[in-house]
């Protein structure tokens, strides 16, 4: 399939239709597949953006005409933005609870040798790799069967559970990757143990438990199963969309879903800015 | 410059008493005493794994001693935590604080102790190392030499009593090695502080200590000036691990007033006393180790050398392999009595060079040679060196 060498001259016109397919593919298809997979990826993300627009009477199914409505109202629709308030305090309480108690464990685990300690190991992994369903139901049964009624605490214990494997797992990875013997470098200079946390320990795993913290409070903003078996009359976002699918989505859900897509996109643009900054700094 | 206000005022020299170290079973360190003079550049020296960086450790306060004290001066500091003692480390990979700029590494000891103005030491201590230029860059921005420096006056600025290295230098090429040996030694020269180097090559140890103790297995071998370990080792360690040297076994004949009488298949050596070593019995009979370096052998074709040398010390033998090195040349000379004898001979001319099978005779001079106890294995420290360099 070689160009022919002996002649010295294989002018591009002569090439087959078939040839410079093949011959374009090559030097594009990584791009080609990259586009492919982000049209996969966005569109449902865009789907929802233009249905934000939509003047949509009853339901949000099938497009009805433009209108700036939803944007300027997002609270029109009943209990909407009550779902999304207890969201985010749901998310902000469960991120509090589940990063100071992940992070302990993660320095226990990293620094410390004791009895039972790849027990714990493993058993961190475990609410990670538990279908979620069945996570959900079990801790149902178990808070009736201790009869604390279901509402806000049932879910955010529910969360907090299976967060803390997430930030264990993150921070840990973060603290295995420290040199301790930069601890002993600042006790070494005068630092009391408390001193050599707070001043070098403490900012270089900083960043682990950042991430394990935005990790949390994805995970709980975004979970709906578990949240749907032990939440009774509480409602989030999620279980409110799930609710009112059965009677049609209100253009308003479809408002504060773009909104959160394009604030997360935001949070993540700053940081990136702000990281190559200080590599730069 | 200024003394900064210690956290203990303890200055002196620094002494390590009956100091034993273990891990379970396993004897770090075998009950060392040892004093480092106030001032002084003190280099432990040893294979990885013969406890000269659990020694450091202990001193530093890392390592709790499993019996023994640590003193500087009338001071007692074997229970004080690491951050209580007037001593201060160069870790070997630098350990310098990633998140924090050069300025703030250097200022982070002195600002522990509540010192408030510290810009002046600080550019006192990086003017130092003439690092001034970089104060404001992150660690990870200098090269592997810079990074070192910036260790080192991190822990010079705090003027401790005793400033201990861990092998500083191991990360580093051998030319900037060079360059940073010179560089330590004039440092230390400049703020006149006790340094206590722990390394495992011995020409990093020579080159820069007033005193070396080369330690084996947990323990001392032998301590002293590094000219005096290497003119006059008295074991076999040293003696192999400090540069090369040729160990034969021979047998005492005699103490002829202030020589000692040896002889072996080869022939017999006179030597004076002074050269045996202390744990040497010189008794008829007993069994020794002749030892001389090869550097000082003087070889030439037997041929032109048929007399027996008036006072020298003889083999005759066959040159087995030579290897010119520019400088020297290197032979190994098999003797009759089946020694391979290696011979470093200046190459003052190129007409001299001896070829293999040529039959030569090699000579000393009787105060050039050393007398070690017999029972020593001859090639005790051959394969730490090898290790080392490894």
């Amino acid at each position: 399939m070689s160009v022919d060498t002996s002649t010295g001259q294989a002018a591009p016109e002569r090439l087959s239709a078939g040839r410079r397919v093949r011959r374009w593919l090559g030097a594009n298809a990584l791009r080609v597949y990259m586009g492919i997979a982000f049209v996969y990826l966005l569109l449902p993300v865009a789907y929802t953006f233009l249905f934000s627009f939509n003047d949509a009477g009853r339901t949000n199914l099938t497009w009805q005409g433009f209108t700036f409505d939803n944007w300027l109202n997002p609270c029109g629709a009943p209990q909407v933005c009550q779902s999304v308030v207890n969201s985010l305090t749901l998310g902000l309480l469960v991120t509090l609870v589940a990063t100071i108690l992940g992070t302990l464990i993660a320095f226990a685990l990293v620094r410390y040798r004791f009895r039972g300690r790849s027990t714990t190991n493993l058993l961190i992994f475990l609410p990670m790799a538990t279908p979620e369903v069945v996570l959900g139901s079990s801790l149902l049964a178990l808070f009736l069967n201790i009869f604390v009624p279901l509402g806000f605490w049932t879910v955010m214990i529910a969360h907090v559970m299976f967060c803390i494997s997430f930030v264990v797992v993150t921070v840990k990875a973060r603290l295995a990757s420290l040199d301790p013997r930069l601890e002993q470098a600042a006790m070494d200079l005068y630092a009391s143990e408390a001193q050599a946390f707070r001043r070098i320990t403490l900012p270089l795993v900083a960043p682990g438990i950042a991430a394990a913290a935005l990790l949390a409070f994805s995970l709980s903003f975004d979970d709906f199963i578990i949240t749907n078996f032990n939440s009774g009359q509480f409602t989030t976002f999620p279980k409110f969309v799930y609710v009112s699918a059965t009677r049609g989505i209100p253009p308003q859900a479809n408002v504060i879903a773009s909104a959160m897509f394009f604030i997360a996109l935001a949070l993540v643009v700053i940081g990136q800015v702000i990281g190559v900054r200080r590599r730069k700094g | 410059m200024a003394r900064a206000t210690d956290v203990t005022k303890a200055q002196g020299d620094l002494y390590l008493e009956r100091l034993t170290k273990s891990f379970g079973d396993f004897v770090a360190v075998d009950d060392l005493s040892l004093t480092v003079p106030q001032g002084s550049f003190f280099a432990l020296l040893g294979p990885s794994g013969c406890g000269k960086t659990t020694t450091l450790r202990m001193v530093a306060g890392l390592e709790d001693p499993t019996a023994g004290r640590i003193k500087i001066g009338e001071a007692d500091i074997t229970e004080l935590k690491p951050f209580r003692r007037p001593v201060n480390t160069v870790f070997q990979n630098y350990a310098l604080f990633p998140h924090m700029d050069i300025y703030e590494n250097v200022a982070f000891g002195l600002r522990r102790r509540g010192i408030k103005d510290v810009k002046t030491q600080v550019m006192e201590a990086l003017e130092l190392i003439e690092l001034a230029q970089v104060a404001k860059r992150k660690p990870a921005q200098l090269s592997g030499g810079q990074q070192q420096r910036v260790a080192l006056a991190r822990a010079i600025v705090n003027r401790p009593a005793v400033l201990l290295l861990d092998e500083p230098l191991g990360a580093l090429d051998l030319k900037l090695r060079r360059q940073m040996q010179l560089e330590l030694k004039r440092i230390q020269t400049e703020v006149g502080l006790t340094f206590i180097h722990v390394t495992h090559d011995q020409e990093e140890a020579m080159t820069m200590a007033d005193t070396v103790a080369v330690m084996n297995k947990g323990v001392i071998e032998q301590l002293g000036a590094p000219t005096d370990l290497y003119e006059s080792p008295k074991t076999a360690f040293v003696a192999n691990f400090l540069g090369q040297s040729n160990l034969f076994p021979a047998a005492v004949l005699e103490v002829d007033g202030e020589d000692i009488v040896l002889e072996d298949s080869d022939g017999r050596y006179r030597m004076p006393m002074n050269r045996v070593a202390p744990s040497v019995s010189p008794t008829r009979g007993g069994r020794v180790l002749v030892g001389v370096r090869p550097e000082k052998i003087h070889i030439e074709r037997l041929a032109e050398s048929d007399a027996t040398p008036a006072d020298g010390n003889y083999v005759d033998g066959t040159v087995r392999s030579s290897s010119f090195m520019g400088v020297s040349t290197q032979y190994e000379v098999a003797t009759a009595g089946g020694e391979i004898i290696s011979v470093f001979a200046q190459n003052l001319s190129a007409r001299d060079l001896l070829s293999e099978g040529d039959p030569v005779r090699l000579t000393w001079a009787p105060r050039h040679g050393f007398v070690l106890n017999g029972s020593e294995d001859m090639n005790a420290g051959v394969e730490a060196v090898t290790a080392a360099a490894g």
